[in-house]
């Protein structure tokens, strides 16, 4: 399996996600945003995270429209598996690959502390491994995290079963706790925790492994 | 020619940046501040000089970039 991790000028989660990804045996190549192609034979698009542009404008608003940024929308349009974490989300929210829109944190601050996420589905390809109602801890690092869309577009979200994760308590306002959404084909997914900061027992936690070692296996059994 | 964009959250959309400003100025004694909304300005020179074209342009420059049109509105002067 091949995965693709982006990397903008102000990312800092791009060499932690390829680890994720490497680790859990899947071959990584790194993609700069000015590149406006994808290598061939990519399976998986990683959209790390970090400060990408200086967070101008808005949380991954350049990033959205960047060179490469059309080649992940194309990517996703094809049905390609997309992860976005933490700035990455912000970023595909930009793209309009998710709904809705991530908000300064309600309390106004930079969180950065390990949270409890309940599984909220088990239909994905990322959330399948754990299991709806499981309990994982990943960390969170951000100032923007505050997951919001409007009345309809939460109906949506909830009929269709496309929240990936809840806040066991909400740390920045989320509405109905979310920490990580899902697209209609459920292969892209963003998410403000970051599960490639929890991937061997030394970084405090492993519950992330299970999230990469599952992706690693996607191009395998292709 | 310049164009002027306000780009404001929309009505419904909570904003604790404005909030915690207007605590700030309970603090200062300003006690008759019922509600604060912070907003952004962002000033364009444009090079052309046909007016309703440009408004036009700014306004998919608003669409495409300047403004997150799931939570944010925004308005466009031209002078």
């Amino acid at each position: 399996m091949k995965a693709a991790i982006i990397t903008f000028p102000g990312s800092n989660c791009d060499r932690d996600l390829a680890m994720g990804f490497e680790k859990a045996g899947a071959e990584v190549v790194r993609v700069w945003h000015k590149d406006t192609e994808l290598p061939a034979g990519v399976d998986v698009i990683g959209v790390p995270g970090g400060f990408s542009y200086g967070d101008y404008l808005r949380c991954g608003a350049i990033a959205s429209r960047s060179p490469i940024g059309q080649a992940v929308s194309d990517f996703a349009a094809k049905g390609g598996y997309v992860i976005g974490i933490c700035n990455g989300f912000q970023i595909l929210t930009e793209m309009g690959l998710l709904p809705g829109a991530l908000m300064r944190n309600a309390s106004l601050k930079y969180i950065c502390r390990p949270v409890t996420l309940k599984v909220a589905t088990s239909d994905s390809a990322y959330t399948a491994p754990y299991g709806k109602g499981a309990e994982v801890v990943f960390p969170i690092a951000h100032h923007d995290g505050n997951f919001q869309i409007d009345a309809e577009g939460l109906k949506a979200l909830q009929g269709e079963d496309r929240v990936a994760f809840r806040y066991a308590e909400n740390p920045n306002g989320s509405v109905d706790d979310i920490a990580g959404v899902l697209s209609a084909n459920r292969r892209v997914l963003g998410m403000m925790p970051h599960p490639e900061r929890a991937i061997e027992d030394a970084q405090g936690g492993a519950d992330g492994a299970a999230l990469f070692r599952a992706l690693a296996a996607i191009g395998v059994e292709a | 020619m310049k164009a002027r964009v306000h780009v404001m959250l929309k009505d419904g959309v909570l904003d604790p940046q404005g909030e915690a400003v207007r605590h700030a100025l309970g603090h200062l004694g300003f006690g008759g501040v019922e509600a604060v909304r912070q907003g952004k300005v962002i000033e364009l020179d444009l090079a052309g000089t046909d007016k309703a074209a440009a408004e036009a342009e700014v306004r998919e420059m608003c669409e495409k970039l300047l403004a997150n049109t799931v939570i944010e509105k925004y308005t466009i002067e031209i002078a």
